[in-house]
C-alpha cells in the first residue's frame, strides 16, 4: 500500500477528507446563500435568473460544481465507512448511557443530522438543480436574451406550505450540523490553539445560526410577500 | 443505604452473559465504590456463590487497574476513578446498573473485566524514547521551558484506564494515543523519533479496532485526569505533518 | 551460615568503581545465549527487565496486573532523592549516604547506601533522557525541594505523582524492549514457585490468572522486583493486590529473609472511617509543613467530639494539645515519621482520638489559612484538599483535616549480597523486595531511588558476574524439579479449592491485619509478640480447615489469587513477630515499648543488635534459623537520634 491510500484509510487519514470536504462545502454555502439574496431583490426574478444562468454556464463555477459534487459525495461515502467502522469498535452496547453534558446532542448525532440533510438535498436538487439543467423550464426574455425562468419555479415552489415547512426544517437541522462541524474541522486538521480557537468557535457557531437562517427567510419570504 | 445492584455477569471471554440483580444492605456513605461491591462480594462467597469479578489494585485513583461503567458513565456519576467514588454519591434505594467497558479493542474476559493490553501494544509501537540506560547527558543539559514542561505533563497524568474509550459513542482511543504522542512531540527528547512515532502509534491504534473521533469531547470530560481534547488536535497535526514530510514510502 | 555480603574492599568512594572494573563480562555475542526472568514490573522490575533486554539477554517480564505500568510504584507521590546539588546548597554523594545511614538508624550497610547515593545521579539523568516530565523552574532546568525533614533539597519530583512519572519512563524503556522482540510480557501472570536445579536458581512455576494454566519457565537467573509486603497488615496503603507470594515463596526455597520487623508507619493517612475499609490512602507529608497536629486537652471533649456534640471549631485554643509542638519544641510537626506516628498512636490510645472509631488526630490548617491566605493554602495543597473531600465528604478549608498513621513501606525483605543476590546462587531481589538499603527506616524519596539505582544501574554489571560463570545450557521444563514443583502447586491449590469451608478469604486476612497490627504495628512488647505468635499460630490453623475459596482453577478466579496470598501473609505474619520478639532494641521502624528513652524515644542497642537478621527456613512448623550479618560502620558514627 503506497503512503496515500494507507493515509486514507487511516482512522485519522479518514476524518481528514471529512473536515475537508466539509470546510469546501462550508465555503459552498457562502456562494450559494450570497447568490440566492437576489431573490429578495424587487425586479421580478430578473437578477436571480441572470445570476442562475451565469452559475450554470460559466466555466469557472463549472470547475467549482464538480468539486462540490465530489465534495458532498465523499462526505457522504466517508460518513458511511467511519460510521461502520465506529459501529464496529462497539459490538456490544451499554444498557444505560448518560452522555456528560459537555458533549453536546448534535456533536453525537452528526450521523442523523447528515442523513436529514442528504435526504433534503435530494429533494432540493430535484427541485431545482435537475429542473435547471434538464427540466423542461419556462423562458424570461431581459433586453432580447432569452433565460430560463427559475425565479418563477422557486415561487411557484414556494407557493407549497409543506415545502417550505421542509426548507425550514432541514435548515435548522443543517444548523445543528454546522455548529458542531464547523468547529470540529478544524479540530481534525489539529487547528487547535488556545489563541485562535475562541475565534474559530465564535466565526462557526455565528456561520451556523446566519447562513441557514438566511436559507429559511427564502423560502419565507417568498410564501408571505409574493403570495 | 440499601441499594439494588444490576451487574453484567459474563462467565468467560466466550460466554453470552447477562445481568443480574443483587441487594445490598447496610451501606455506609464513606465506603469507596469498590468497598460496596467489597461488601456485596463478601456476601456472595459466603453463600458460595462465585464473587464479582472486576479490575482494582492501588485504589488511590493512579494505577488505572479500575474501570466499571456505572450508571451510563465510565468511573460513574462524578468525574474521577471508580475507586475514588464514594457512595455518598449515590441515594438510598437506588438502583445501580455496572457494565464493563464495552470496545472491540477490550473483550470482556469476565464479569466487569477487560482486556485492555491493546494500550500496551499501542505503547510498543511506539510511545518511548529510544535511549539506552546509561550513556545519556547531564539532566541539567536539556532546559525545557516550564511551560511546555507543564503542558507535556497535562498529557502524561493519563492514567491509561481506558475511561476515554468506554465514554466515546465510536469506543475511540484518540484521548488515550494523543496523551501520549502529545507528551513526547512537546518535549525536545522526543524530536528524533517524533514523526515515526504518530504514524505507528496511530497505525496501532486503527490495528487494534477503535472507533474514530467525531469530536464529541465526552472522552475528556469523563477523564478522571481531565487529560484535554487539544491533545486530538495535536495528534492529528503530528500525524499529518509525518505522513505527507516523513521519508517512509 | 556466613553470610558474606561481598562488599568489596577499599575506601568507600571507590569500592563500586573498583567493584565493576573486577566483575567478569559476558560478551556481546554471548549475551544472547541468557534467559533471565524478571518478576515484577514496577521500578526495580521495569528498570532491570529494560536495561538487560538493552544490553542482548532474552528476558521474560512477568506481573499480576493486567499492564506492566500499573504496578504499585506508581502511586508513590512525593519524590525522588539524587546528590545532583544542582541547588548549590552543599548536597554530595557523600551527605545523601550520610543521611541515608543515620535516617535508617544505622541498620543499614554503608557500602550498598554510599553506591545508592552514588548512582542516584545517573537515575535523574536517565528519566529525563526518556521524557519523564518533572517540575522544572521557568528558565528551564530542573526544580528540587527539600523533603521529610532533609537539610538540603535534593528532591526531584513531578507534581504529586512522581512515581507513576517515573514508572511510565521505566514501561516506556521496557515497551521498547517488547517491540525489540527482547522482552517477551507475561502479564496477569502470578509466580508461584521459584525451580532450583542443583543449588541454583533456574526458573519459575506461574499461573495464568485468566486460564489458570500452571506454566513453568526456565532461565539462567530469575530476579525478584515483587515490592513490599505491607498488606500483612490488611489496611495499609499498598495496593489491593501487592503480595509477598513471590518474595515468599523464594524464601521456603532457601533464601533468607531479613529483618522482616522494619515496618514503615507514616504518620499522615486518612483514618479508618469503619469495617468496611478496603485500604488506606496517604496524604503527602508535605501537609505537615504548615498544618498543626492536635487533640482535645481531655478525654470529655474527645469523647463529645466522637459523638459530634461539638464541632472541631468549638474547641478553645486552651483546650486543644498541639503535642508534637509541646513535646518536640525545635521540630515540632516536623518530627520523623516514626515519632510523628508514635505520638498520634499515644494520644488516641488516652482516649483522646477525635473521630467516631477513636483513631484519628488533627491536622489543622486554621492557622495557615489565617496567616497564609486560603488561595496560598490551596496553591500549595489544593489538589490534596480536594482528594481528602472525595474521600472524606469534608472541607478541610473548613475544618481540621483527620489523619492517623498507616503501613507504608516495609524495610525488610530477601537477604541479598552488595550484588543483589540472595543466598541461592543465580536468584536476585531489586526495590523494596530487598531488605538491603534502607535499614530500619527509609528515608522519605528514597524508595524510588533504591528501586531505580537496583535495576538501571546494578543489575546490569552484577548479573554479568554470574552468568560469565554459567553455561549457556538451558534446563529443560520437564525437568524433574521444574515437575516437582509444578506438581507440589497444583496440589496446594487443589487443597485450597477442595477445604470449602465457612469462612471467607478476607476473613482470615482482616483477622491477621489486626493481630499484626495490635501487636507487631507501631509499637511492640515482648509479652504482646507472644500473644501475637499463638494467634497466628492458631489462624494459621483455622485457615487450613475452614477457608472457603470459590470457584475452580481453570478460570479467572480472583478468590483463588487471594487465597495463595493470605496463605504466605499468615506465615510470613509468624515470622514478623519472631524477628520483632527476638530484636530486644527499638530502631527505626522497629519500636519496642521496653526499650525506650526517657523521653520515649526509640534506644537501640549497638552492642548486640548491629546486625541484620536473616532468617532461614528450615521447615514445616519448625521455628526459622536465625543467622546475623555484621553491620561494620567505618565512615558514621553511631549517634541517637533526638529531634527535642
Amino acid at each position: 500500500m503506497s503512503w496515500v491510500t494507507k493515509t486514507f484509510n487511516s482512522s485519522l487519514g479518514r476524518k481528514l477528507i471529512m473536515a475537508l470536504t466539509g470546510l469546501f462545502l462550508v465555503i459552498f454555502l457562502i456562494g450559494h446563500v450570497t447568490g440566492n439574496l437576489l431573490l429578495f431583490k424587487d425586479d421580478g426574478g430578473q437578477a436571480f435568473n441572470e445570476y442562475a444562468d451565469f452559475m450554470t454556464t460559466n466555466q469557472f463555477v463549472q470547475i467549482l460544481s464538480i468539486t462540490t459534487y465530489l465534495s458532498v459525495i465523499l462526505h457522504v461515502v466517508y460518513s458511511i465507512v467511519l460510521t461502520s467502522m465506529n459501529k464496529k469498535a462497539r459490538p456490544i452496547g451499554y444498557n444505560q448511557v448518560n452522555p456528560p453534558k459537555e458533549s453536546s446532542w448534535n456533536s453525537r448525532n452528526m450521523g442523523i443530522l447528515g442523513t436529514f440533510i442528504l435526504i433534503f438535498l435530494v429533494v432540493h436538487l430535484q427541485g431545482f438543480w435537475y429542473q435547471m439543467h434538464w427540466g423542461d423550464m419556462p423562458k424570461v426574455t431581459y433586453d432580447g436574451v432569452v433565460y430560463k425562468d427559475l425565479f418563477e419555479i422557486v415561487v411557484f415552489a414556494f407557493q407549497q406550505e409543506w415545502l417550505v415547512a421542509l426548507y425550514v426544517i432541514s435548515m435548522i437541522l443543517l444548523g445543528f450540523h454546522l455548529y458542531h462541524g464547523f468547529e470540529s474541522a478544524f479540530q481534525t486538521l489539529g487547528l487547535n490553539h488556545k489563541k485562535y480557537t475562541p475565534a474559530i468557535q465564535f466565526v462557526g457557531r455565528a456561520f451556523a445560526i446566519v447562513v441557514p437562517a438566511l436559507f429559511a427567510s427564502m423560502p419565507l419570504y417568498i410564501y408571505f410577500t409574493l403570495n | 443505604m440499601n441499594l439494588t445492584l444490576k451487574i453484567w455477569r459474563q462467565k468467560n471471554h466466550k460466554d453470552k452473559g447477562g445481568f443480574v440483580d443483587y441487594k445490598v444492605s447496610g451501606i455506609s456513605t464513606d465506603m469507596s465504590f469498590l468497598e460496596m461491591l467489597d461488601v456485596l462480594n463478601e456476601q456472595l462467597s459466603e453463600k458460595g456463590e462465585d464473587p464479582v469479578h472486576f479490575d482494582h489494585d492501588c485504589r488511590e485513583g493512579i494505577c488505572g487497574m479500575c474501570s466499571l461503567y456505572i450508571n451510563g458513565h465510565p468511573h460513574g456519576p462524578q468525574q474521577t476513578t471508580t475507586c475514588q467514588l464514594h457512595m455518598r454519591s449515590f441515594a438510598d434505594g437506588d438502583t445501580i446498573t455496572i457494565e464493563p467497558w464495552r470496545a472491540a479493542g477490550f473483550p470482556v474476559m469476565k464479569d466487569l473485566i477487560t482486556d485492555r493490553s491493546a494500550f500496551d501494544r499501542i505503547q510498543q509501537a511506539g510511545g518511548y524514547v529510544s535511549v539506552n540506560t546509561g550513556g545519556v547527558p547531564d539532566a541539567n543539559e536539556i532546559p525545557i521551558p516550564k511551560l511546555i514542561a507543564d503542558e507535556a505533563f497535562d498529557a502524561a497524568t493519563c492514567i491509561g484506564c481506558g475511561a476515554c474509550v468506554a465514554a466515546c459513542k465510536n469506543a475511540s482511543a484518540m484521548l488515550f494515543v494523543s496523551a501520549k504522542i502529545s507528551q513526547l512531540a512537546l518535549l525536545p527528547q522526543g524530536q528524533v523519533e517524533r514523526k515515526e512515532r504518530a504514524e505507528k502509534m496511530v497505525a496501532q491504534m486503527d490495528a487494534e479496532g477503535f472507533g474514530a473521533c467525531t469530536n464529541t469531547g465526552a472522552c475528556s470530560a469523563e477523564c478522571p485526569k481531565g487529560i484535554s481534547l487539544t491533545n486530538i488536535a495535536r495528534m492529528n497535526r503530528e500525524y499529518f505533518s509525518a505522513v505527507v514530510s516523513s521519508e517512509n514510502t | 551460615m556466613i553470610l558474606d555480603s561481598k562488599i568489596p574492599a577499599g575506601p568507600i568512594a571507590e569500592k563500586w568503581t573498583k567493584h565493576k572494573f573486577n566483575m567478569k563480562l559476558v560478551n556481546p555475542a554471548n549475551k544472547r545465549k541468557y534467559d533471565v526472568i524478571v518478576v515484577g514490573t514496577g521500578l526495580a522490575g521495569a528498570s532491570a527487565a529494560a536495561s538487560l533486554a538493552e544490553l542482548g539477554y532474552n528476558v521474560k517480564a512477568f506481573c499480576f496486573q493486567d499492564s506492566p505500568r500499573r504496578a504499585h510504584s506508581i502511586a508513590a507521590q512525593g519524590g525522588i532523592n539524587a546528590a545532583k546539588n544542582y541547588q548549590n546548597d552543599g548536597d554530595s554523594i557523600y551527605r545523601l549516604f550520610y543521611d541515608t545511614v543515620k535516617g535508617g538508624d544505622y541498620r543499614a550497610r554503608e557500602g550498598n547506601v554510599y553506591r545508592l547515593a552514588e548512582v542516584s545521579v545517573n537515575i535523574i539523568d536517565q528519566c529525563v533522557a526518556q521524557g519523564v516530565p518533572f517540575a522544572r523552574e521557568y528558565g528551564g532546568l530542573l526544580a528540587n525541594r527539600s523533603f521529610g525533614g532533609a537539610q538540603v533539597s535534593r528532591t526531584f519530583y513531578a507534581r504529586g505523582q512522581t512515581g507513576q512519572q517515573l514508572l511510565l519512563g521505566a514501561y516506556s524503556a521496557l515497551s521498547r524492549q517488547v517491540a525489540n522482540g527482547k522482552v517477551k510480557l507475561y502479564p496477569r501472570t502470578e509466580m508461584m514457585d521459584i525451580v532450583n536445579v542443583e543449588g541454583k536458581t533456574r526458573g519459575i512455576i506461574t499461573r495464568n490468572l485468566i486460564t489458570g494454566a500452571i506454566e513453568k519457565h526456565s532461565a539462567h537467573a530469575v530476579l525478584l522486583c515483587t515490592g513490599g509486603y505491607g498488606n500483612v497488615f490488611f489496611l495499609s496503603t499498598n495496593a489491593m493486590g501487592s503480595n509477598v507470594t513471590a518474595a515468599w515463596r523464594a524464601h521456603k526455597k532457601g533464601a533468607l529473609f531479613a529483618n522482616p520487623c522494619y515496618t514503615q508507619i507514616h504518620p499522615t493517612c486518612i483514618p479508618v472511617s469503619g469495617d468496611h475499609q478496603s485500604k488506606l490512602t496517604l496524604m503527602s507529608e508535605s501537609l505537615r509543613n504548615d498544618g498543626r497536629v492536635w487533640v482535645p486537652k481531655t478525654v470529655e471533649l474527645a469523647q463529645k467530639l466522637r459523638k459530634k456534640e461539638i464541632k472541631p471549631s468549638d474547641i478553645k485554643d486552651e483546650d486543644r494539645d498541639y503535642y508534637l509542638e509541646r513535646r518536640y519544641p525545635s521540630f515540632g510537626n516536623l518530627v520523623p515519621r516514626d515519632v510523628a506516628s508514635r505520638n498520634a498512636k499515644y494520644v488516641c490510645d488516652e482516649g483522646r482520638g477525635v473521630n467516631e472509631t477513636g483513631e484519628a488526630v488533627f491536622l489543622d490548617f486554621r492557622d495557615a489559612i489565617q496567616r497564609d491566605g486560603e488561595d496560598l493554602v490551596r496553591s500549595k495543597y489544593g489538589n490534596l484538599f480536594d482528594m481528602y473531600q472525595q474521600i472524606t465528604g469534608d472541607n478541610p478549608y473548613k475544618q481540621p483535616m483527620m489523619i492517623y498513621p498507616a503501613v507504608h513501606y516495609t524495610m525488610g525483605g530477601l537477604w541479598v549480597d552488595y550484588n543483589l543476590m540472595t543466598n541461592v546462587p543465580g536468584l536476585y531481589a531489586l526495590g523494596e523486595a530487598n531488605f538491603s538499603d534502607h535499614g530500619a527506616n527509609r528515608l522519605g524519596a528514597s524508595a524510588l531511588m533504591q528501586g531505580l539505582a537496583d535495576g538501571y544501574f546494578v543489575i546490569p554489571y552484577t548479573i554479568g558476574d554470574y552468568l560469565a560463570g554459567m553455561p549457556y545450557d538451558k534446563v529443560s521444563t520437564d525437568h524433574p524439579e521444574f515437575q516437582k514443583a509444578e506438581k507440589e502447586i497444583k496440589d496446594k491449590i487443589q487443597k485450597l479449592l477442595t477445604i470449602n469451608g465457612s469462612k471467607t478469604i478476607d476473613h482470615f486476612h482482616k483477622r491477621l491485619g489486626k493481630i499484626m497490627w495490635e501487636y507487631c504495628g507501631m509499637a511492640r512488647t515482648a509479652e504482646g509478640l507472644q500473644k501475637a505468635k499463638g494467634m497466628i499460630k492458631e489462624l494459621k490453623a483455622e485457615f487450613w480447615k475452614d477457608v472457603k475459596v470459590i470457584g475452580t482453577n481453570d478460570e479467572l478466579n480472583q478468590s483463588l489469587e487471594k487465597a495463595h496470598r493470605v496463605a504466605d501473609f499468615i506465615e510470613l505474619g509468624e515470622l514478623m513477630v519472631d524477628d520483632a520478639l527476638h530484636r530486644n532494641e527499638s530502631c527505626g521502624g522497629h519500636f519496642r515499648e521496653e526499650y525506650q528513652t526517657e523521653d520515649g524515644e526509640a534506644l537501640r542497642d549497638d552492642e548486640n543488635f548491629a546486625y541484620v537478621g536473616a532468617w532461614k527456613f528450615v521447615g514445616e512448623g519448625v521455628e526459622e534459623e536465625l543467622h546475623k550479618e555484621e553491620l561494620k560502620f567505618e565512615e558514621v558514627k553511631l549517634t541517637q537520634r533526638s529531634y527535642k
